[in-house]
Parts: C-alpha cells; structure tokens; sequence
C-alpha cells in the first residue's frame, strides 16, 4: 500500500474526514451546554482552557487535519478534471448526490465559513460588540457571547449557512469513508449510505438548534 | 416510429468533431439500437456520407464492444444491458437521442464513436491473471470454495470490460473495472496466491493511465451492463490496506 497512490490518498481523505467529523461531534456536545445554562457553559470553556498544552495540541492536530484533508481533496480533484479533458453535451445522473458532486465547493466554503467562525467566537476580532464579556465570577461569559451572536439575524444566517454547508459536505462523506475504508458489503451499502445523510441532518438539527433556542428566546 | 440522432462525428484521433444530426424514419420498434445506427449507416452511404463508425461484435451483451453514451447514459435507458441489447421500444416516438463516444483522457478517441479501449488491456496485463498454470478442473470437493467467495468471485467476473464505469464516472475513474478484477481472482483459491502484488500492481497500472480517482458516487454500478456491484470497490480498498488472510470473510 502507498499513500501516494488513488487509493492511498482515497485512505487519507476518508480517515482525515473520519476525524474531523469526530471533532464536529465533540464540537456540539460541547456547545449544547448552552440548553444547561451559563454556569455549564462558562464552566466548560475556561475547563477547555486550562488544558493548556494540550489544548494546543489538539488545535494543532486539528489544523493538520484540516490541511491534509484539504491538499489532498484539491490534489485528486484537479486529477479528475484532467481524466475526462471534454465534457458531455448530455449529462445524466442517475445514483449521485448533489452533496456528492459538490464536496470540493462546500468543502472550500465551509473552509471559508471556519475562518470567520474562529475570527467571531474564538479570536473574537468579528463582532467587537460581543467581545470579551465576562460573567460575576470573572470567567470569560461564552454564554451571553453566544446569546448576543444570535439575537442578531445576519449572525444566525452566516451559521445556519455554514453548518448547513457542513451537513451537505457529511450528507455524502460519512457513507462514502465507510466504503473507501473497505468497510461496506452489498448488505449494508445503501443502510451506510442512509445513515450517513441521517447522521448529517441530525448533526445540522443539533448545531441549528442553539441560534433557534436563542430566537425563540427559549436561551435568553 | 420516427426518431432524430445527434450523433458525435470525428474523422480521426487528432481532428476536431462535431454532432451531425440525422432523421431515422418509420423504424421497428423492435430494432436494436445497434440495428438502428445499421439503418441509418445504409441510408448515410446511398447519399454518400462516410457511415457513423461504432464498436459491435457479439451482439448478444457479452463482448462489451458496442460502447456509447446514450442520451447522457452509458449503454443508454435500460439498466443492466450493452447498447447491443437496447431496444428502440425504450424510447418515445419522434424523440431526440444524442450519442456520444466515452470521454476519458485514457480512451481516446479513434473515429466517431469509436474509442481506443487498451488501457484497460495494459491494466489486466500488470496483474489481472492468474500466472501458473492451473492444469485441468480439480475434482469439485477437493479444494472447498466458500460461497460467498463463489458468489463474488462469480459476480465479479460478469465483467466485460466494456468501459461504461469509466464513462458514467464523474471522475472518469476506472475503479469498478479493477475492483472487479480484484474481486474475481482474490476470492477463489487460484487467484488467492498473487492477490496482494495483484491489488498493488494493478492500481498502479490505474494510477499510470490516467484515470480519476473514486468519490463513491456510485454512478458505475448503474451503467454497468452487468450490473457488478460497488461492494467489489469496498473489497479492493480492503485488499490493498491488508489483504485478508481466511476465505469466506
């Protein structure tokens, strides 16, 4: 096995993509303490915090995670523009998704998303405004930062966008690591296949929720 | 019925093409749409326009030569059959088809909808066989076959080597064709042996051609005329992580 190869770099795009999707999981377990209160979620964040080095370290591999996962998507799919030099006149479709020939475009969008979603909530240089807050125990107030983000419309747009642009990208991704990991039989390929879109609309939902919660002022 | 063809016309490997349209008139419905471009060729050389050069030997689905896109779909509408197999009664009187020859760097174009299809034989030549000699069929108990084993090993081995996986692959990517390979010799006894250098060899002879990569769209298991499925893909991408060691898993 070569990790250079088609097949190699299909591996490195799977088990990458594999990991993201486990820190999209950890990311909303974590931001669903806002339903639990500011004190939960104050809490959290300054516990996430004092980690320190190995806060860092997580970043890190996150960030490393990302560039490979990146490079190489760009890598295969500049390869497979040049397989096929003139197009079709008549394109059908018959089992493809849209979110499946859509991953590079809401891939680099949602890459795009994440830098402003860092500059917002973990720079905090986006929205001056919500910057920097503090609660009564003088913790950084990630609670009122969030209820604050939200309660203006062109915020929650921007987020339901871009976490949308993450489901569309998991709608196909999860189905389609199962099966470059080898891990699909004639069985259960479809049930992956619906389980993976199942997982990506209810990661959407769970992530959705928390700007839906603050407009409903259910999170206040 | 009456049918309009835009047919895709090149004179040669390096020349450009174009689409020519050309009327079918009063045809059976019974024809097979490789009966039909016959039709067509005869009324084309009585007003002496050079016939639509196309692949056909068998015409019974089991060479895999009659290779065109029809009206976007390798092979045309049916599922599970070659163009050969097609038959004029799938499509609506007075309806417009566009046919095309597959579009992959590694087919190139030879004239009209004709394709050179020997990457795919280089592909079988660095691992798609099985190099010692067998000898003759052993008694049948004597070398015990799981059936799942046989069951994909046959399935895999329906294969014809027609192209429509590369042809209906968003990516051009030549996986099913290789996966299928892979899948028909690594899961019998015989082909067992060489599997690992097999699996490696051929997807570098895959990688070398030029073809695309595979994103699992799917789009292949669909054309294929024999209808091989994508499970042959997920067995090739666990032979070439490691390959397996008992039959039957």
């Amino acid at each position: 096995m070569r990790l250079t190869s088609s097949l190699g770099r299909k591996y490195v795009m799977a088990l990458s993509g594999v990991l993201l999707l486990g820190f999209v999981v950890a990311h909303l377990a974590g931001n669903l303490l806002v339903f639990a209160g500011p004190e939960a979620l104050n809490a959290y964040a300054k516990k996430l915090r004092l980690l320190g080095p190995g806060l860092w370290a997580a970043r890190l591999g996150l960030l490393g995670l990302a560039a490979v996962h990146v490079v190489t998507s760009i890598q295969l799919a500049i390869e497979n523009r040049r397989a096929r030099p003139q197009p079709y006149a008549v394109v059908r479709h018959s089992a493809s998704t849209l979110a499946g020939r859509t991953m590079v475009l809401s891939g680099l969008l949602v890459l795009a998303y994440l830098v402003y979603h860092l500059a917002h909530f973990t720079w905090q240089t986006a929205h001056p405004a919500v910057a920097h807050l503090t609660d009564s125990s003088g913790r950084h107030d990630v609670y009122r930062m969030v209820v604050l983000s939200f309660q203006q419309p062109a915020i929650v747009l921007a987020y339901v966008l871009g976490v949308g642009l993450v489901g569309l990208h998991l709608s196909h991704g999860i189905g389609s690591s199962c099966q470059t990991l080898g891990v699909t039989n004639e069985r259960v390929v479809e049930a992956v296949r619906r389980a993976g879109r199942l997982i990506a609309w209810a990661l959407f939902l769970g992530y959705a929720a928390i700007p839906a919660a603050v407009l409903l002022g259910v999170v206040a | 019925m009456n049918l309009s063809l835009v047919v895709w016309r090149q004179k040669g490997a390096q020349t450009p093409g174009r689409f020519e349209r050309y009327e079918a008139k009063d045809v059976s419905p019974d024809l097979s749409f490789l009966e039909l471009l016959d039709v067509v060729n005869e009324g084309l050389i009585t007003q002496g326009i050079e016939p639509i050069a196309f692949d056909h030997d068998c015409r019974e689905g089991i060479c895999g030569s009659c290779a065109m896109m029809i009206n976007g779909l390798a092979h045309g509408p049916q599922p599970a059959v070659a163009t050969c197999q097609l038959y004029l009664r799938h499509f609506k009187d007075g309806e417009t088809i566009t046919i095309e020859p597959w579009r992959a760097k590694p087919f190139p174009i030879l004239r009209d909808l004709v394709v050179d299809r020997s990457a795919f034989d280089r592909i079988i030549q660095a691992g798609g066989y099985v190099s010692v000699n067998t000898g003759e069929a052993p008694e049948a108990n004597s070398i015990p076959v799981p059936k799942k084993d046989a069951d994909m090993a046959m399935d895999a081995a329906a294969c014809i080597g027609c192209g429509a996986c590369v042809a209906a692959c968003p990516n051009a990517s030549a996986m099913l064709f290789v996966a299928a390979k892979v899948a028909h010799l690594g899961r019998l006894p015989q082909g067992r042996v060489e599997a690992k250098q097999r699996v490696d060899q051929m997807v570098d002879a895959m990688d070398r051609e030029g073809f695309g990569n595979c994103t699992n769209h799917y789009e292949c298991m669909d054309a294929c005329p024999k209808a091989i499925h994508v499970k042959a893909i997920a067995f090739m991408n666990r032979e070439y992580r490691f390959p397996r060691r008992k039959p039957g898993t």
